[in-house]
This record gives structure tokens, C-alpha cells and sequence, in this order.
């Protein structure tokens, strides 16, 4: 049975044992154990409801839970009560556990764990695998997280610009382990879209959807980085992009920019071009002094001055680059790249090594090596 | 999050700050204690979500290399003296370049002699990570 489907129904499921008086870190965990029931029952014998299957599991599990803790206690007299009907539709509850997983009080790691598992439904384990650390650290940062939010009402107001930061993260995390995070990003983010009304969601969704489907030509089979220049783009992914463009066109149709939105378009407009020499970097440029503008994010400027130098030449992206702090991430590569353009290859050479020695991910160490030592090949004559 | 290697050595790294005993030298209660700390810090670290993993090694180790096609590996070792001996380690998963530097600070503070902190060095080195989706 493909997992997905009934993933989809957990948070809503969560929802109505919340809005029915249930505490949050119990009637998540309650959900968990009615998702295993499920997962062991249902192949055989699928139900009719399935989420009033699970609503009712995850109920009985939750007042097992309760009576155990509060044995012939006076509290047992009230819960044990035929529950009152929940609301007919959900989609309202199901953003407000969104809400409450990235609340602003939770580190980033803990939201985007406690999300992953109260609305993504993904186990436990599953979570500890895709951010390589061992399960009990794990169950211990999400049940920390839940301890975190227990004082939040459910209904609170929440901020849809830090649930999009969460399920961003999430997306830009890769995969890594059984559980393919990009996709459930996408999962999640086409959730959220589909109970709300906001172009920077859809921005979002656009943005992924458009890196998505460069994935396959992103990496070598032997993992190695294929940046954007080189990519075999027949392997992009048309369906993909044709959706995030339009997702993004109707956004942008708006008129309500938002930082999404612009990374987006720039993602588009590289999706556009068939060859790479096709891309239209002076309007790439535009983009990124809008996103600039929404930002003020220095990386923003450094992905700035590789764009103006397609644009305009090496020099002008030199220039461009003297405007960003040579402490962002990334600085020296960038300053490699624009070097070799402008044809000072010695230094581009060494400056490649710099780049791979501050590089904090393995696959770009590798690739900037592999750039100065092609350099210093060419210099050797 | 980011995972941050804590590594301990045995020789290596600047001069201890403080002189204590090789810990076979150390009262049996002292050793006690010390063990006890390390694993109390090992359990609040995954108490609070940012424990990995940590392994001590035997000190003596040997030199491997290939050895050429169709030949046994070549070995040598080991060395008494080597510059630089590492003992062991602990690998943290936390949210910050500095929390790595603050547990790194309490781990160093384990009791020594007189339950005094044996203040070694540690050596914090970042994991280099897998490559984010969006890079452009």
C-alpha cells in the first residue's frame, strides 16, 4: 500500500482530537499508534471512512492513555463522554497544526522535526535517518519540541511566513535515508497551498517544483555536482517546470511580490532556457535586485554578481562582487569563477583551491577541487 | 543543525593548562566520578536532542597501506611517540557554530583529582554537510 494517502489525513486527524479537548502531545501520539493499527489492518481490510476510521482509533487510544494516567480520577467521568462532533471540515485545523509545529518559539531543527512527524506523519526512525542522528535524540528533540508548544493555544494566530521557512528548509535538506524530504516538502507545501490563499505559498511551491525537476541532471550517478551550465538539460523534468511556471505565473499575475515568488522566477527563467546560452541573465539580474530589495540578504548579492557577469562580462561581475562581504559562504568560489571569465587563470586556480578548503559540504569540495585542478592543467600547458 | 566532531586527544593540540596525573595514578572514586560525568553528559545531550554518538579508542594503533597487486597489506607501527594520539571523540548535532563551542567547554570541565575540572583541550571540527537543493 503507497503510504501516502493516508499520511495526507494526520494532521486533520490530530486536528479534531485537539479541538475535542485532547492535548497535543498526546493526541499526536495517539495518531502515530492508530496510523500503526492502520498500516497493519488496512491492506486486509480497508475501511469505508478512512479518516473517520482513524479519527476513532486515535480516540479510543487517547482516552486509554488519559484513563491510564488518570485512573479513577473525576476527569475519566468527563472524557469518557461520547465526544461531540467535530467540525465537518477540517482544512482550518489542519493549518493551525501547521501553525503550532513551526511556532516561533521552536528552534528550526525542532520545527522541522516536530513537523515532519505531527503533520507529515513520517516515524520516529524515519526522521532520525534523514537528518543522520540516532532515534533517541530524535524522539528526545520532538518531544522536547511538543513540551515547547504545550502552552500554545491551538487556535492561535499563527505565521504563514515561518511555516514556509520550516517546509524551505526541509525542501533544501535533499535526501538522505528511506524517506525522500524533497518530496515530501512538495507534499506538505501543496497541502498548505491548498488550504490557503497567499502568492508567496504558491511562490514556494513554484520554487520547488522548478528545482525539482533538476534533479536528475543535478548529480552524476557517482554523486558528483553537475552545476546549472553543465547539465544534460533533456533531462529536466517538463512536467515539473511546466506546473511551477504556471503556479508562478498566477502568483505573479498579483502583484504581491514576495521573496519566494522572486527566487521562483529565477528559477524559471534558467528552466527556460534549452541551452545554457539561451538564459536570459539580464533579466535573472532584475530579479535578483528585486530579491535583494526583499531580502537584503547578502548571499542574494553574491548569486547577484555571478548573474551580472553573465550579463555584462567578468569585469562588471567583479565590480559586482566588491559590493558583498568576502566573509559570505561561497565568496571565494564565486571570485574564482569571475577570475577565470575575466582570464586571470592562475589566480582562479588558487582561488578554487581557497574555495574548496572553506567549502562545507562534501559534494562542492569536490567539485571546486576538480575546477583547479582542470586550471592548473590548462597553466601546465 | 550541524554536526560538529569533538576530539579528544591523547598528545597533540596546545600545552595542558592544567598538570594532572596519568588517570591510572587517580583514586578509583576519582575514576568513578569521571566516567560518571562523561556519561551523564553523553544521556543530557540526547536529552536535549543533540547527541550523535561518541567512541573512545585504544591508544595503540598500526600504520596500514596497500601493499601492491596480489600482496598482503603493508604494516608498521605501532608508535610509541607519534605527535599526535587521539583518544576519542563525541559527534553533537546541534544549532550553532557557538553551542558546539559551549559543550565542547563543559566536556572539557570532567573531574579530575580532587574532582578538580581536567580542563583538556578538545578540538572542535565541523562535518562537512550533504549540498542543499537550491544553490543558485
Amino acid at each position: 500500500m503507497n503510504g501516502t494517502p493516508l499520511r495526507e489525513l494526520i494532521p486533520a486527524v490530530t486536528a479534531v482530537l485537539v479541538r475535542r479537548g485532547a492535548d497535543f502531545a498526546t493526541a499526536e501520539d495517539a495518531v502515530q499508534e492508530a496510523l500503526i493499527r492502520a498500516l497493519a489492518t488496512w491492506p486486509e481490510n480497508p475501511p469505508a471512512d478512512p479518516k473517520g476510521w482513524l479519527t476513532t482509533v486515535a480516540w479510543r487510544k487517547f482516552l486509554d492513555t488519559t484513563r491510564t494516567e488518570n485512573s479513577r480520577h473525576a476527569r475519566e467521568a468527563r472524557v469518557e463522554a461520547e465526544p461531540p462532533p467535530g467540525p465537518a471540515e477540517d482544512t482550518d485545523d489542519t493549518l493551525h497544526l501547521y501553525f503550532l509545529c513551526t511556532h516561533p518559539s521552536l528552534t528550526p531543527a525542532s520545527a522541522v522535526a516536530l513537523t515532519l512527524r505531527a503533520v507529515g506523519g513520517l516515524t520516529t526512525r524515519q526522521i532520525a535517518e534523514a537528518y543522520l542522528v540516532p532515534e533517541a535524540t530524535m524522539a528526545q528533540r520532538i518531544s522536547r519540541a511538543k513540551r515547547t508548544v504545550s502552552g500554545v493555544r491551538f487556535d492561535e494566530p499563527g505565521d504563514l511566513a515561518t511555516v514556509l521557512r520550516v517546509l524551505y528548509l526541509v525542501f533544501n535538506e535533499g535526501y538522505s535515508g528511506e524517506v525522500d524530504l524533497a518530496e515530501e516538502a512538495i507534499r506538505l507545501t501543496r497541502q498548505v497551498t491548498s488550504m490557503t490563499d497567499d502568492e508567496e505559498v504558491s511562490g514556494l511551491l513554484a520554487l520547488m517544483l522548478l528545482h525539482h525537476a533538476r534533479r536528475a541532471a543535478r548529480t552524476t550517478p557517482d554523486g558528483a555536482l553537475v552545476p546549472l551550465a553543465e547539465q544534460d538539460r533533456s533531462r529536466w523534468d517538463t512536467g515539473l517546470i511546466a506546473e511551477g511556471v504556471a503556479i508562478l505565473q498566477a502568483a505573479l499575475a498579483r502583484d504581491r511580490l514576495g521573496e519566494y515568488q522572486a527566487q521562483a522566477a529565477i528559477a524559471a527563467l534558467h528552466a527556460d532556457a534549452r541551452k545554457v546560452d539561451e538564459t536570459d541573465w539580464v533579466q535573472i539580474v532584475e530579479w535578483y535586485d528585486e530579491l535583494d530589495r526583499l531580502t537584503n540578504n547578502p548571499v542574494v548579492r553574491l548569486n547577484r554578481a555571478v548573474a551580472v557577469g553573465e550579463a555584462d562580462g567578468a569585469q562588471a561581475g567583479l565590480a559586482a562582487l566588491e559590493l558583498v562581504d568576502p566573509v559570505v559562504p561561497r565568496y571565494t568560489a564565486v571570485a574564482a569563477y569571475l577570475r577565470e571569465r575575466a582570464g586571470d587563470l592562475a589566480l582562479a586556480a588558487r582561488l578554487y583551491g581557497d574555495a574548496a578548503h572553506a567549502a562545507t559540504n562534501l559534494a562542492e569540495r569536490d567539485h571546486l577541487t576538480r575546477q583547479a585542478a582542470r586550471l592548473h592543467d590548462v597553466l601546465r600547458g | 543543525m550541524a554536526k560538529y566532531l569533538l576530539l579528544k586527544h591523547y598528545r597533540g593540540g596546545p600545552a595542558p593548562v592544567v598538570d594532572i596525573d596519568p588517570m591510572d595514578r587517580w583514586a578509583p572514586t576519582e575514576i568513578d566520578a569521571h566516567v560518571q560525568y562523561m556519561r551523564d553528559f553523553a544521556a543530557r545531550l540526547e536529552g536535549t536532542g543533540e547527541y550523535v554518538d561518541d567512541q573512545a579508542l585504544s591508544p595503540e594503533g598500526t600504520f596500514v597501506r596497500y601493499g601492491g597487486e596480489g600482496r598482503p597489506p603493508v604494516t608498521d607501527g605501532p608508535f610509541a611517540e607519534t605527535k599526535d594520539l587521539i583518544a576519542g571523540w563525541m559527534v553533537i548535532d546541534v544549532e550553532t557554530y557557538e553551542r558546539a563551542v559551549e559543550l565542547a567547554g563543559e566536556l572539557s570541565a570532567a573531574p579530575g583529582p580532587d574532582g578538580k575540572p581536567i580542563c583538556e583541550w578538545l578540538e572542535v571540527r565541523p562535518f562537512l554537510t550533504a549540498a542543499p537543493t537550491v544553490a543558485e
